[in-house]
């Protein structure tokens, strides 16, 4: 690569730490001058330190967080932002010009994330397309000088300032309210400060730190509502636990987004959270466009920490030159420092493992807080977290899973040499097996974030990590969490929100469309994964029949024609049997009605009874018999409550002690059709026998002589769990009561396709923060849930019923659109054992030989 | 089936329906095919769901047609080649970066609804049809202009 005649234009968009980053790295590498740099910046101020922004506020003024270096080689534009990139000219196009690219570097950074809550916003609500949308007056983020300079003006003459969000910018934004001489609250949804990187001790630690500081967390509490005075000043907070945080300023530090509108308007491709999608050598689509920092999406994910952002501009600065540079993988250290406080947390922090040991060490001289979390030999390093004191964080991290490097308490003492800045995964001994059941390296596991894992299940569906004993899934996690952006719970590349940030939206908008939801919230026209799971949203939110207008759309194949789908195409019919109980006579329609229409018929795991190989024309003939015999809906298509199964009770059964075939059936026929992130079961036992198999549903009863024993959490399937005992002999009122709780605040707040057992899992404080919320009421959350659900049960209406009334609706229900009389000529069946089975190609009858030899084998 | 009395209702707030062919650019209205296609009207336009497909008989071939948001009509193969069975209309329409997309009913697989090409397996296609809306009825081409 010699002698460029013509020099050619680089445009650089940004001047962010890693824009400013990539301008120097390329400067020094570019000696022959081939490239002729412009950068053009949003922001009025050359880059600065937004690591140390906080130092702001302890009287760091602005020039010394500067990062600005003089060269003359370079141009640069301040406030002058980037409206569009036209690739075809390759100009990008500003309010004072234009500028022709032959290379064209985005490193637009982010933006905060503000969540919906009533009264951030100057009018409409949260716009999640775009930058930061205009807060009402006292309503702040924390991301730029402006920013701060803001925060700090208004603060003048006023007293008592309070932060959404206790994670680590909500710390030190709190931080720096308490510097300017504020009252300060942090409200913080989790029950701990730093929910992420520490444990419980950790965080207990941390809020001691906090409280010294005379900063006052609220835990576990979520913020509803930002409310003004009369006279139009902010006047406080309204909290999830009814309380009432009075204030005269909010700073909201939720979360941030990669700013990627620029490359989206242009049509570039996006990462599925969001993200203009880049290769390891960090070029987008495009061949002439790149894209670096936080607003990357490297292979899909994006790193919401700099150094990453740092290694991307070296790998841009070293291909423009020639270099065949690559995106080495992020750092992702977890070592932070906020309010004077080192923190750090790695491997199996939590303690999860089974069996494990903790070695912990509290020094309230020193303020040191440390624990290690060993094997159950106490021979192997799991994890640990460190508060206070961090210096021992390399060595520790690099031990993880492997042999402990030295005795315990030895580990925790201040290290001497402290060398080891910037040690994060990278020093891990990427051999390291982290799921020892299947064998799956941290190496592995990296590779498997890197190229878009962002969640345990996927993790698990990569690598299989996992899957077995489950024991190295806190570890996933942790893995993870560190890698900052990807910490996105984002459901699909349509909408950067998770299921239950858009559940808020939809019930806190008045949303009714997806159309609507995914214009003002997402992008795209959705997919098989965000357009069933707003359906179901929207049908647990009461928006009426679930096939009605653009609600059809949305539903898979199941919902969207009340049956199941087989493998040939076919459907099968479950009719409700509410707690397996049926007269004979309904037994008999059953029966006639799978022998007219030649159907397949089985019993079910749960009392009810399949009836398989209906063509899709068939489905409302055989419904309108099973509708005119009293029959509805099983529901067995949707994720919804599929059965409330019982044993005999105390009616027939000499044990019995309860009656639990009438239970079963009151709470069938409640909770019927209720549509939730994932299909429910539940049973109900007459005795302690559980001859029902109640402890492996969702929700199980059991009875006792004093009432019901409640059981909550449990499934059978690929991970089988017992539920756990969450209530004992309560009377039939409290059960439903907590029935009904548990059921909304499970629909409200868990993620698509994670059953109760996953979500009770994942709650922050398991089944006592359950118990917490809708026993003890500490969400203030308890009427909502008792309304919604009486909603439910008012507005309850058979699908079946409704569709076989509706000759629009049964119109759906043909073969061919141009031949509704001929059914499709590919189904065809052969019979077995004197039913109907599918006859497939690659599909042949299982024959097994009788055995011809008994007796204990040789 | 009784078809839609209102063929033409519903259809002028939608601005050429059929201007995106799959198998090739073939206007609104214009010649048919220029080649050897033989074009088979299988509904009125309003009998589509806008993101949904129906199934169709076309010249023997069991064909998914679906219409997207914006009014454009796709045709591919009835039958999910991953499974075997003929449910491609029954998937959810979408998309996925730009392109429009539906998934199939069975295993989910993602198909691009311009070619026909699967987009999570590579080298497994779905045969495409050029579809047209003509005087309010949506036709079908055949033979297939693309995939297996």
């Amino acid at each position: 690569m010699t002698g460029y005649a013509e020099r050619q234009r680089l445009v650089v968009v940004g001047n962010g730490m890693v824009g400013q980053r990539f301008v120097e790295a390329l400067r020094s590498r570019d000696t022959e001058g081939r490239w002729q740099v412009t950068v053009l910046a949003e922001e009025g101020r050359p880059a600065y330190d937004r690591v140390r922004l906080s130092a702001f506020f302890d009287g760091v003024d602005a020039d010394e967080l500067s990062l600005h270096r003089p060269d003359d080689g370079v141009e640069l534009r301040l406030g002058e932002p980037v409206l569009e990139i036209d690739r075809t000219g390759r100009r990008v196009v500003t309010g004072d010009g234009e500028y022709s690219y032959d290379a064209l570097v985005l490193a637009t950074g982010s933006y905060p994330f503000v969540p919906p809550i009533d009264g951030a916003y100057v009018a409409e609500g949260p716009d999640a397309l775009g930058p930061t949308p205009a807060l009402r007056s006292g309503v702040f983020v924390y991301r730029t000088l402006d920013d701060l300079t803001a925060i700090r003006d208004f603060a003048k003459g006023r007293r008592s300032g309070a932060v959404i969000g206790g994670g680590l910018l909500g710390l030190e934004a709190a931080n720096a309210l308490r510097l300017l001489g504020l009252t300060t609250s942090v409200v913080e949804f989790a029950p701990r400060l730093m929910p992420v990187q520490v444990d419980e001790a950790g965080g207990a630690m941390l809020r001691r730190y906090v409280e010294e500081l005379g900063v006052v967390p609220h835990l576990g509490v979520a913020t509803t509502a930002i409310r003004s005075r009369p006279d139009g000043e902010l006047a406080g907070l309204t909290l999830s636990d009814g309380g009432w945080l009075p204030t005269d300023l909010v700073v909201v530090a939720a979360g941030i987004r990669p700013r990627d509108e620029l490359a989206r308007a242009a049509g570039l491709e996006l990462g599925e959270r969001g993200g203009v999608r880049v290769d390891e050598s960090c070029r987008s689509a495009d061949e002439r466009i790149w894209a670096i920092g936080e607003c990357a999406a490297v292979d899909g994910t994006c790193y919401g920490l700099v150094a990453p952002g740092y290694a991307m501009a070296e790998v841009v600065a070293d291909r423009l030159v020639g270099g065949t540079a690559t995106f080495p993988g992020a750092d992702l250290s977890t070592k932070l420092k906020l309010l004077g406080v080192d923190v750090a947390s790695f491997g199996d922090a939590h303690g999860r493992t089974p069996g494990c040991l903790d070695v912990t060490f509290t020094d309230p001289a020193t303020r040191v807080y440390a624990k290690l979390v060993l094997s159950d030999d106490a021979k192997t390093l799991l994890g640990g977290v460190l508060v206070g004191d961090v210096t021992a964080y390399p060595t520790l991290r690099a031990s993880v899973g492997g042999a402990l490097p030295g005795p315990p308490l030895a580990l925790l003492a201040p290290a001497g040499d402290g060398t080891g800045t910037g040690a994060g995964i990278a020093a891990l001994p990427g051999s390291a097996q982290v799921c020892s059941c299947n064998g799956v390296t941290k190496d592995q596991l990296v590779g498997a974030i890197v190229e878009g894992c962002t969640d345990v299940p996927g993790l698990k569906a990569c690598t299989r990590a996992g899957t077995s004993c489950g024991s190295c899934v806190p570890m996933l996690k942790q893995l993870l969490a560190v890698s900052g952006v990807s910490l996105s719970k984002a459901l699909c590349e349509h909408f950067d929100h998770s299921r239950q940030e858009l559940f808020e939206i939809v019930r806190v908008r008045g949303i009714r469309t997806f159309s609507r939801l995914v214009a003002e919230h997402g992008r795209g026209r959705g997919c098989d994964i965000c357009k069933p799971a707003v359906a179901s949203i929207l049908a647990s939110l009461g928006n009426g029949y679930v096939l009605d207008g653009e609600q059809a759309s949305l539903q898979d194949t199941n919902d969207h024609f009340l049956a199941n789908i087989q493998r040939d195409g076919t459907y099968s019919v479950v009719p409700r049997i509410p707690g397996g109980e049926i007269t004979p006579e309904k037994l008999i329609v059953i029966g006639e009605v799978a022998r007219d229409f030649q159907l397949y018929t089985k019993i079910t795991g749960g009392q009810r009874i399949d009836l398989f190989g209906a063509r899709v024309e068939q489905l409302p003939q055989i419904w309108r018999r099973l509708v005119d015999a009293g029959f509805e809906s099983g529901h067995a298509y949707g994720k919804a409550l599929r059965t409330v199964k019982s044993c005999v009770g105390s009616t027939w059964c000499r044990y019995g002690v309860q009656d639990s075939v009438g239970l079963a059936i009151a709470l069938e026929l409640r909770y019927r059709g209720l549509r939730a992130p994932h299909k429910l079961k539940s049973a109900v036992s007459g005795c302690a026998r559980e001859c029902a198999e109640a402890r492996s549903k969702d929700f199980g009863i059991i009875a006792t002589e004093g009432g019901w024993n409640l059981y909550l959490g449990g499934n059978g399937g690929f991970r089988p769990r017992h539920a756990e005992l969450f209530g004992q002999d309560l009377s039939t009122e409290e059960l439903v009561r907590y029935v009904d709780r548990f059921l909304m605040f499970y629909i409200r707040t868990a993620d698509r396709l994670q059953r109760t057992a996953a979500w009770i899992e994942a709650l922050e404080g398991g089944l006592e923060h359950l118990r917490a919320v809708i026993v003890d009421d500490s969400l203030g959350l308890c009427a909502e849930l008792d309304a919604a659900m009486a909603r439910h049960v008012g507005a309850y209406s058979d699908e079946w019923r409704d569709t076989l009334a509706d000759p629009e609706r049964l119109r759906r229900f043909t073969s061919f659109v141009n031949a509704p009389d001929v059914p499709d000529p590919s189904i065809t069946f052969e019979v077995e054992r004197g039913q109907p089975v599918p006859a497939l190609g690659d599909r042949r009858p299982v024959t097994l030989g009788l055995p011809t030899t008994m007796g204990v084998p040789s | 089936m009784t078809l839609d009395a209102t063929i033409n209702e519903g259809f002028a707030d939608v601005a050429e329906p059929s201007r995106a062919e799959p198998g090739g650019a073939e206007p609104d209205g214009g010649e048919p095919g220029g080649d050897d296609a033989r074009w088979t009207a299988v509904c009125p336009y309003p009998r589509l769901e806008p993101e949904r497909g129906v199934a169709a008989l076309v010249d023997g071939a069991q064909v998914a047609v679906f219409r997207t948001h914006d009014g454009r009509l796709f045709a591919i193969g009835q039958r999910d080649p991953i499974a075997g069975a003929y449910v491609m209309a029954r998937g959810i329409v979408g998309s996925r970066g730009e392109i429009p997309t539906v998934a199939s009913p069975l295993h989910k697989q993602v198909y691009d609804l311009r070619t026909g090409d699967c987009l999570d397996v590579p080298g497994v296609t779905v045969p495409t049809y050029r579809v047209r809306c003509r005087d309010g009825l949506v036709e079908v081409a055949t033979p297939p202009t693309g995939g297996s």
